[in-house]
């Protein structure tokens, strides 16, 4: 790994203050400090972020769950309040890497980072998450841009990220047998004021699947499912899937999503 | 440069260390405690899985500089008295090893496995284990392993 400056910001100003355009945020590091091994990124300061309290924490009331940005995923899968409050959150979260990735990967972390098969994303879609920054409040569907790519500027931290809880929702994914990241991940959410199915795994960067919420306002049965066709084009292709079969898999778990909701 | 201080088995260390400097190589290379092994490095394999304040974390991907004031166990802290610890002792009775790279990793993890979970099922353990390959025993060994220990641990 290449040398770099290390600082510990005491609090979110300095934090973005110390931030240029060679310089990352630090909180888990999952998927930073390996970036770095590889020479997949290289940066002249990096700055932790985690010392910060105010940025960890959860709070759940009767319409919201948020959760600041540097929570680990472990801390958000055992929470009771999430669990009984929004269950499938709890859920997406146990079903993350592995228990040391969870114990110390955050919410913050995967968000900002947008990768292609993270599951936090399709969370973000399907709750019509609110993604709070220390500049402004970024609804998630103008959050993320493209792959890795998300609307934050450099020196932009995530402080915290409000979903709105709906009346039923489930994730289902294929993971990766290696990496647990999904192959294809389905979040579906019934709100009040519409349906959201949001993809990830399947193509460049999570999409809210505005046919099957249209099939699913309808009818919210699986079978309204089968009734959709899902194109292939767009989607990935590699050595875990082709995008035909990602296709079919974007069926397949959205059924098993709205059966378990 | 950094200064940290932390405590390791026990013991209260304080060294200076280059800022990018990972937890493994300031267990392998600074303090000579090589029981932590580097296999990926890129926290996929969990040959380096270290307790940090009593949780299992993978210490390839952990900045040594992060760390400042925090409490770390590695596999040479399990033995008490010159005596293993039982799941030290299950691994060896139901060979839960063959060339035993993987198995400082598999033992811290799956003693922080025992802490929430006393008497775990094969699929818990499975699960547990997700982020520790071992290339050799077909983890059935390792499992059994695992479930022995929890047996003693109870009693």
């Amino acid at each position: 790994m290449k040398t770099f400056n290390y600082h510990s910001a005491k609090d979110v100003k300095e934090a973005s203050k110390l931030a240029s355009s060679s310089s990352a945020f630090l909180a888990g590091g999952m998927t930073t400090i390996p970036s770095m091994k590889l020479g997949l990124a290289s940066y002249k300061d990096i700055i932790n972020i985690k010392n910060i309290k105010k940025l960890s924490g959860i709070k759940v009331t009767s319409k919201n769950v948020t959760i600041g940005a540097t929570t680990k995923h472990v801390e958000v899968a055992n929470s009771k309040e999430i669990k009984k409050a929004l269950p499938s959150l709890a859920s997406l979260a146990e079903g993350i890497g592995d228990p040391q990735v969870r114990n110390r990967g955050t919410i913050g972390g995967s968000i900002a980072n947008n990768d292609p098969a993270a599951d936090y994303p399709s969370a973000c879609i399907a709750l019509n998450a609110i993604i709070h920054t220390n500049n402004r409040k970024i609804d998630a569907e103008n959050f993320f841009r493209g792959m890795f790519e998300t609307c934050l500027k450099k020196t932009e931290i995530i402080e915290a990220i409000e979903f709105e809880i709906p009346q039923k929702s489930s994730y289902q994914k294929l993971p990766n047998p290696a990496s647990r990241y999904a192959v294809v991940g389905v979040y579906v959410a019934k709100h009040k004021t519409g349906i959201n199915v949001a993809v990830t795994g399947a193509k460049a960067c999570v999409y809210n699947d505005k046919d099957l919420a249209g099939a699913l306002k309808k009818d919210f049965s699986s079978s309204a499912i089968d009734k959709v066709k899902i194109l292939s084009s767009g989607m990935n292709s590699d050595i875990h899937a082709s995008a035909d079969y990602r296709a079919n898999m974007v069926k397949v778990f959205a059924k098993k999503a709205v059966d378990a909701c | 440069m950094k200064k940290v201080s932390l405590e390791i088995n026990g013991k209260k260390v304080t060294k200076e260390i280059p800022d990018h400097i990972t937890l493994s190589s300031f267990l392998r290379d600074t303090l000579n405690l090589t029981g932590t092994h580097i296999g990926c490095d890129t926290s996929q394999c969990g040959a380096c899985v270290v307790h940090v304040d009593g949780k299992s974390i993978k210490s390839c991907t952990a900045l040594a500089a992060d760390l400042e004031g925090s409490k770390i166990t590695t596999i040479e802290g399990l033995a008490k008295n010159g005596k293993m610890h039982p799941m030290q002792e299950a691994f060896k009775k139901t060979h839960g090893l063959q060339c035993g790279f993987c198995t400082p990793g598999m033992i811290m993890s799956a003693v922080d496995l025992l802490k929430s979970k006393k008497n775990p099922s094969d699929t818990e353990i499975r699960d547990w284990l997700e982020g520790n390959i071992c290339r050799c025993t077909g983890y059935q060994n390792i499992v059994a392993a695992v479930k022995e220990a929890a047996s003693k641990m109870k009693s």
